[in-house]
Protein backbone atom coordinates (compact mmCIF):
# COMPACT_ATOMS: atom_id res chain seq x y z
CA UNK A 1 0.00 0.00 0.00
CA UNK A 2 3.22 2.31 0.65
CA UNK A 3 5.55 0.79 -1.24
CA UNK A 4 7.81 3.78 -2.75
CA UNK A 5 7.19 5.92 0.03
CA UNK A 6 9.29 7.28 2.76
CA UNK A 7 8.11 8.48 6.15
CA UNK A 8 9.10 10.83 9.58
CA UNK A 9 7.26 9.52 12.43
CA UNK A 10 7.75 11.76 15.63
CA UNK A 11 7.88 10.28 19.11
CA UNK A 12 8.43 6.91 17.14
CA UNK A 13 10.34 4.93 20.00
CA UNK A 14 7.33 3.82 22.51
CA UNK A 15 3.46 3.71 22.59
CA UNK A 16 1.27 4.85 19.42
CA UNK A 17 4.27 5.90 17.70
CA UNK A 18 5.99 3.06 17.62
CA UNK A 19 3.12 0.60 16.57
CA UNK A 20 2.72 3.81 13.62
CA UNK A 21 6.07 3.76 12.18
CA UNK A 22 6.10 -0.53 12.37
CA UNK A 23 2.83 -0.56 10.62
CA UNK A 24 3.63 1.98 7.94
CA UNK A 25 7.04 -0.33 7.29
CA UNK A 26 4.66 -3.30 7.39
CA UNK A 27 2.82 -1.72 4.46
CA UNK A 28 6.22 -1.11 2.60
CA UNK A 29 7.30 2.80 3.80
CA UNK A 30 10.93 3.05 4.46
CA UNK A 31 10.56 5.06 8.13
CA UNK A 32 12.65 7.83 10.06
CA UNK A 33 11.91 7.14 13.64
CA UNK A 34 12.37 10.51 15.64
CA UNK A 35 12.98 10.24 19.46
CA UNK A 36 14.01 12.51 22.14
CA UNK A 37 15.33 11.07 24.93
CA UNK A 38 15.04 7.26 24.38
CA UNK A 39 17.55 5.73 21.80
CA UNK A 40 17.83 2.72 22.93
CA UNK A 41 13.83 1.79 22.72
CA UNK A 42 13.90 3.92 18.88
CA UNK A 43 16.74 1.61 17.51
CA UNK A 44 14.83 -1.55 18.61
CA UNK A 45 11.65 0.29 16.16
CA UNK A 46 14.61 0.53 14.02
CA UNK A 47 16.23 -3.05 13.93
CA UNK A 48 11.98 -3.74 14.01
CA UNK A 49 11.74 -1.94 10.91
CA UNK A 50 14.68 -3.45 9.22
CA UNK A 51 13.90 -6.97 10.11
CA UNK A 52 10.62 -6.55 7.78
CA UNK A 53 12.56 -5.75 4.75
CA UNK A 54 12.47 -1.70 4.84
CA UNK A 55 14.77 0.81 5.43
CA UNK A 56 14.76 3.00 8.51
CA UNK A 57 17.39 4.84 11.27
CA UNK A 58 16.47 6.46 14.48
CA UNK A 59 16.89 10.91 14.41
CA UNK A 60 16.73 12.45 17.84
CA UNK A 61 15.54 15.88 17.63
CA UNK A 62 13.78 17.66 20.33
CA UNK A 63 10.40 18.45 18.50
CA UNK A 64 9.45 22.02 20.08
CA UNK A 65 13.17 23.83 19.03
CA UNK A 66 12.67 24.28 15.26
CA UNK A 67 16.37 23.76 14.76
CA UNK A 68 16.52 20.64 15.73
CA UNK A 69 13.48 19.84 13.39
CA UNK A 70 14.82 21.57 10.14
CA UNK A 71 17.90 19.88 10.48
CA UNK A 72 16.36 16.28 11.37
CA UNK A 73 14.26 16.90 8.10
CA UNK A 74 16.99 18.39 5.79
CA UNK A 75 18.51 14.78 7.12
CA UNK A 76 15.46 12.50 6.34
CA UNK A 77 15.29 14.40 2.78
CA UNK A 78 19.27 13.79 2.35
CA UNK A 79 19.10 10.18 3.18
CA UNK A 80 15.73 8.66 1.85
CA UNK A 81 15.35 10.98 -1.15
CA UNK A 82 12.10 12.07 -0.58
CA UNK A 83 9.12 12.40 1.75
CA UNK A 84 5.72 11.35 1.24
CA UNK A 85 4.33 11.40 4.83
CA UNK A 86 4.75 12.79 8.35
CA UNK A 87 3.14 11.67 11.08
CA UNK A 88 2.89 14.11 14.11
CA UNK A 89 2.95 11.90 17.14
CA UNK A 90 5.91 13.30 19.78
CA UNK A 91 3.57 14.28 22.68
CA UNK A 92 3.89 14.21 26.97
CA UNK A 93 1.95 15.21 29.62
CA UNK A 94 2.09 16.82 32.49
CA UNK A 95 -1.13 16.87 34.34
CA UNK A 96 -2.56 19.06 37.18
CA UNK A 97 -5.80 21.28 38.09
CA UNK A 98 -5.77 24.40 36.46
CA UNK A 99 -5.40 26.01 39.52
CA UNK A 100 -2.20 24.44 40.45
CA UNK A 101 -0.88 23.90 36.98
CA UNK A 102 2.78 25.60 37.06
CA UNK A 103 3.40 28.10 34.04
CA UNK A 104 6.27 25.69 33.00
CA UNK A 105 3.91 22.70 33.12
CA UNK A 106 1.84 24.97 30.43
CA UNK A 107 4.80 25.79 28.16
CA UNK A 108 6.12 22.33 28.09
CA UNK A 109 3.22 20.77 26.87
CA UNK A 110 1.77 23.43 24.37
CA UNK A 111 5.70 23.85 23.24
CA UNK A 112 6.40 19.70 22.65
CA UNK A 113 2.85 18.90 22.11
CA UNK A 114 1.42 22.05 19.89
CA UNK A 115 4.49 24.00 18.73
CA UNK A 116 6.06 21.05 17.61
CA UNK A 117 3.60 20.01 15.21
CA UNK A 118 3.96 23.69 13.94
CA UNK A 119 7.54 22.96 13.59
CA UNK A 120 7.30 19.63 11.92
CA UNK A 121 5.14 20.60 9.59
CA UNK A 122 6.86 23.67 8.63
CA UNK A 123 9.88 21.90 7.96
CA UNK A 124 8.53 19.42 5.91
CA UNK A 125 6.27 21.69 3.81
CA UNK A 126 8.73 22.66 1.21
CA UNK A 127 9.80 19.35 0.14
CA UNK A 128 6.05 17.92 0.18
CA UNK A 129 5.21 20.88 -2.06
CA UNK A 130 7.99 20.53 -4.56
CA UNK A 131 6.56 16.54 -5.02
CA UNK A 132 3.35 17.96 -5.41
CA UNK A 133 2.55 15.42 -3.11
CA UNK A 134 2.43 14.62 0.64
CA UNK A 135 0.59 13.81 3.87
CA UNK A 136 0.59 14.80 6.76
CA UNK A 137 -1.18 13.42 9.68
CA UNK A 138 -1.22 14.72 12.99
CA UNK A 139 -1.79 12.44 16.40
CA UNK A 140 -4.31 14.88 18.39
CA UNK A 141 -6.76 13.50 21.32
CA UNK A 142 -10.21 12.98 21.80
CA UNK A 143 -9.95 15.31 25.06
CA UNK A 144 -9.17 17.74 21.96
CA UNK A 145 -12.99 17.57 21.35
CA UNK A 146 -14.79 16.73 24.70
CA UNK A 147 -12.30 18.16 27.24
CA UNK A 148 -10.87 16.75 30.46
CA UNK A 149 -10.34 17.81 33.98
CA UNK A 150 -6.50 17.82 35.21
CA UNK A 151 -5.30 18.56 31.37
CA UNK A 152 -5.56 22.14 30.49
CA UNK A 153 -2.53 21.94 28.84
CA UNK A 154 -2.80 18.77 27.22
CA UNK A 155 -6.20 19.53 25.91
CA UNK A 156 -6.08 22.93 25.12
CA UNK A 157 -2.54 21.41 22.50
CA UNK A 158 -4.76 18.77 21.32
CA UNK A 159 -7.71 20.78 20.43
CA UNK A 160 -5.02 23.55 19.05
CA UNK A 161 -3.66 20.93 16.96
CA UNK A 162 -7.62 20.31 15.05
CA UNK A 163 -7.21 23.82 14.42
CA UNK A 164 -3.91 23.69 12.57
CA UNK A 165 -5.28 20.92 10.85
CA UNK A 166 -7.70 22.06 9.22
CA UNK A 167 -5.76 25.40 8.34
CA UNK A 168 -3.09 24.00 7.00
CA UNK A 169 -5.40 21.44 5.20
CA UNK A 170 -6.36 24.26 3.14
CA UNK A 171 -2.98 25.97 2.68
CA UNK A 172 -2.03 22.92 1.04
CA UNK A 173 -4.94 21.33 -0.78
CA UNK A 174 -3.86 22.91 -4.11
CA UNK A 175 -0.51 21.15 -3.61
CA UNK A 176 -1.90 17.92 -3.41
CA UNK A 177 -1.08 17.51 0.34
CA UNK A 178 -3.61 16.52 2.51
CA UNK A 179 -3.48 16.53 6.47
CA UNK A 180 -5.90 15.08 8.59
CA UNK A 181 -5.68 14.60 12.63
CA UNK A 182 -6.35 11.41 14.49
CA UNK A 183 -8.27 11.47 17.98
CA UNK A 184 -7.68 8.78 20.00
CA UNK A 185 -9.64 8.04 22.70
CA UNK A 186 -7.95 5.51 25.86
CA UNK A 187 -5.03 3.57 24.09
CA UNK A 188 -3.17 1.25 26.41
CA UNK A 189 0.71 2.79 26.29
CA UNK A 190 2.94 3.89 28.55
CA UNK A 191 1.66 7.01 28.83
CA UNK A 192 -1.72 6.10 30.43
CA UNK A 193 -0.51 3.12 32.27
CA UNK A 194 0.79 5.61 35.00
CA UNK A 195 -3.36 6.21 35.59
CA UNK A 196 -4.82 5.35 38.94
CA UNK A 197 -6.79 1.92 38.39
CA UNK A 198 -9.89 3.88 39.88
CA UNK A 199 -9.50 6.09 36.66
CA UNK A 200 -8.52 3.80 34.43
CA UNK A 201 -12.06 1.74 35.57
CA UNK A 202 -13.82 5.34 35.77
CA UNK A 203 -12.99 5.62 32.21
CA UNK A 204 -13.81 2.22 30.75
CA UNK A 205 -17.37 2.80 31.52
CA UNK A 206 -17.51 5.45 29.38
CA UNK A 207 -16.68 3.43 26.53
CA UNK A 208 -19.03 2.23 24.32
CA UNK A 209 -17.05 -0.99 22.75
CA UNK A 210 -15.98 -1.77 26.02
CA UNK A 211 -12.25 -1.62 25.80
CA UNK A 212 -9.11 0.41 26.26
CA UNK A 213 -7.50 0.85 22.44
CA UNK A 214 -4.97 -0.71 21.11
CA UNK A 215 -1.91 1.50 19.52
CA UNK A 216 -2.58 -0.86 16.90
CA UNK A 217 -5.79 0.62 16.18
CA UNK A 218 -4.53 4.24 15.65
CA UNK A 219 -1.37 2.66 13.49
CA UNK A 220 -4.53 0.87 10.99
CA UNK A 221 -5.99 4.39 11.03
CA UNK A 222 -2.59 6.47 9.84
CA UNK A 223 -1.80 3.78 7.13
CA UNK A 224 -4.86 4.19 5.99
CA UNK A 225 -4.44 8.11 5.81
CA UNK A 226 -1.18 7.35 4.09
CA UNK A 227 -2.04 5.27 1.57
CA UNK A 228 -2.98 6.75 -1.39
CA UNK A 229 -6.95 5.14 -1.06
CA UNK A 230 -7.56 8.21 1.55
CA UNK A 231 -6.76 10.83 -1.36
CA UNK A 232 -10.51 12.59 -1.22
CA UNK A 233 -10.21 13.13 2.42
CA UNK A 234 -8.41 16.56 4.45
CA UNK A 235 -8.78 18.23 7.24
CA UNK A 236 -10.44 16.17 8.68
CA UNK A 237 -10.11 14.53 12.75
CA UNK A 238 -10.95 11.24 12.78
CA UNK A 239 -12.22 9.91 16.86
CA UNK A 240 -10.51 6.45 17.43
CA UNK A 241 -12.05 5.71 21.08
CA UNK A 242 -14.43 2.79 21.31
CA UNK A 243 -17.28 5.27 20.78
CA UNK A 244 -16.65 7.55 23.44
CA UNK A 245 -17.21 10.93 22.06
CA UNK A 246 -20.05 11.07 19.41
CA UNK A 247 -20.60 13.81 17.56
CA UNK B 1 22.19 41.16 -15.36
CA UNK B 2 20.64 39.96 -18.42
CA UNK B 3 21.52 36.55 -17.50
CA UNK B 4 19.43 36.39 -14.04
CA UNK B 5 16.39 37.74 -16.00
CA UNK B 6 16.45 35.33 -18.30
CA UNK B 7 16.55 32.73 -15.65
CA UNK B 8 14.06 34.44 -13.37
CA UNK B 9 11.85 34.66 -16.71
CA UNK B 10 11.92 31.15 -17.50
CA UNK B 11 11.18 30.03 -13.79
CA UNK B 12 7.98 32.30 -14.09
CA UNK B 13 6.71 31.06 -17.05
CA UNK B 14 6.49 27.28 -16.01
CA UNK B 15 5.41 28.19 -12.58
CA UNK B 16 2.62 30.54 -13.51
CA UNK B 17 1.78 29.67 -16.91
CA UNK B 18 1.73 33.37 -18.52
CA UNK B 19 3.15 34.44 -21.20
CA UNK B 20 7.36 35.65 -20.97
CA UNK B 21 6.11 38.93 -22.78
CA UNK B 22 3.78 39.36 -19.77
CA UNK B 23 7.14 39.30 -17.73
CA UNK B 24 8.88 42.87 -17.46
CA UNK B 25 10.70 43.85 -14.41
CA UNK B 26 7.90 45.64 -12.72
CA UNK B 27 5.09 43.17 -13.47
CA UNK B 28 3.95 42.45 -10.04
CA UNK B 29 3.70 38.70 -8.84
CA UNK B 30 0.39 39.11 -7.19
CA UNK B 31 -1.26 41.82 -9.42
CA UNK B 32 0.05 41.18 -12.50
CA UNK B 33 0.84 37.57 -12.99
CA UNK B 34 -1.83 36.05 -11.03
CA UNK B 35 0.12 34.15 -8.50
CA UNK B 36 -1.51 33.70 -5.11
CA UNK B 37 0.96 33.70 -1.93
CA UNK B 38 1.42 30.29 -2.33
CA UNK B 39 2.72 30.55 -5.69
CA UNK B 40 5.29 33.47 -4.85
CA UNK B 41 6.34 31.48 -2.04
CA UNK B 42 6.85 28.48 -4.24
CA UNK B 43 8.38 30.99 -6.75
CA UNK B 44 11.18 31.76 -3.94
CA UNK B 45 11.89 28.29 -3.46
CA UNK B 46 12.83 27.72 -7.03
CA UNK B 47 14.96 30.75 -7.25
CA UNK B 48 16.67 29.74 -4.23
CA UNK B 49 17.34 26.13 -6.17
CA UNK B 50 18.17 27.79 -9.67
CA UNK B 51 20.33 30.33 -7.86
CA UNK B 52 21.62 28.35 -5.19
CA UNK B 53 21.21 30.22 -2.32
CA UNK B 54 18.65 30.83 1.07
CA UNK B 55 16.26 33.72 0.66
CA UNK B 56 15.26 34.46 4.54
CA UNK B 57 10.98 34.73 5.09
CA UNK B 58 12.04 38.60 6.02
CA UNK B 59 13.67 38.84 2.91
CA UNK B 60 11.10 36.75 0.68
CA UNK B 61 8.65 38.69 2.13
CA UNK B 62 10.11 41.98 0.33
CA UNK B 63 10.35 40.92 -2.87
CA UNK B 64 7.11 41.63 -5.17
CA UNK B 65 8.01 42.41 -8.06
CA UNK B 66 10.39 40.35 -11.04
CA UNK B 67 12.52 43.71 -10.74
CA UNK B 68 12.86 42.70 -6.79
CA UNK B 69 13.37 39.23 -7.30
CA UNK B 70 16.30 39.84 -9.97
CA UNK B 71 18.12 43.07 -7.98
CA UNK B 72 17.90 40.53 -4.67
CA UNK B 73 19.42 37.80 -7.01
CA UNK B 74 21.98 40.40 -8.27
CA UNK B 75 23.23 41.88 -4.93
CA UNK B 76 23.68 37.96 -3.71
CA UNK B 77 25.83 36.72 -6.59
Amino acid sequence: MLSGKTALVTGGSRGIGRAIAIDLAKNGADVAVNYSGNEEKANEVVKEIESLGRKAFAIRANVANADEVNSMVNEVIERFGRLDILVNNAGITKDNLLMRMKESEWDDVININLKGVFNCTKAVTRQMMKQRSGRIINIASIVGIAGNAGQANYVAAKAGIIGLTKTTAKELAGRNITVNAVAPGFISTDMTDQLPEQIRNEMLKQIPLGRFGEPNDIANMVTFIASDKSSYMTGQTLCLDGGMVMY
Amino acid sequence: MADVLERVTKIIVDRLGVDESEVKLESSFKDDLGADSLDVVELVMELEDEFGMEISDEEAEQIVTVGDAVNYIQSKL
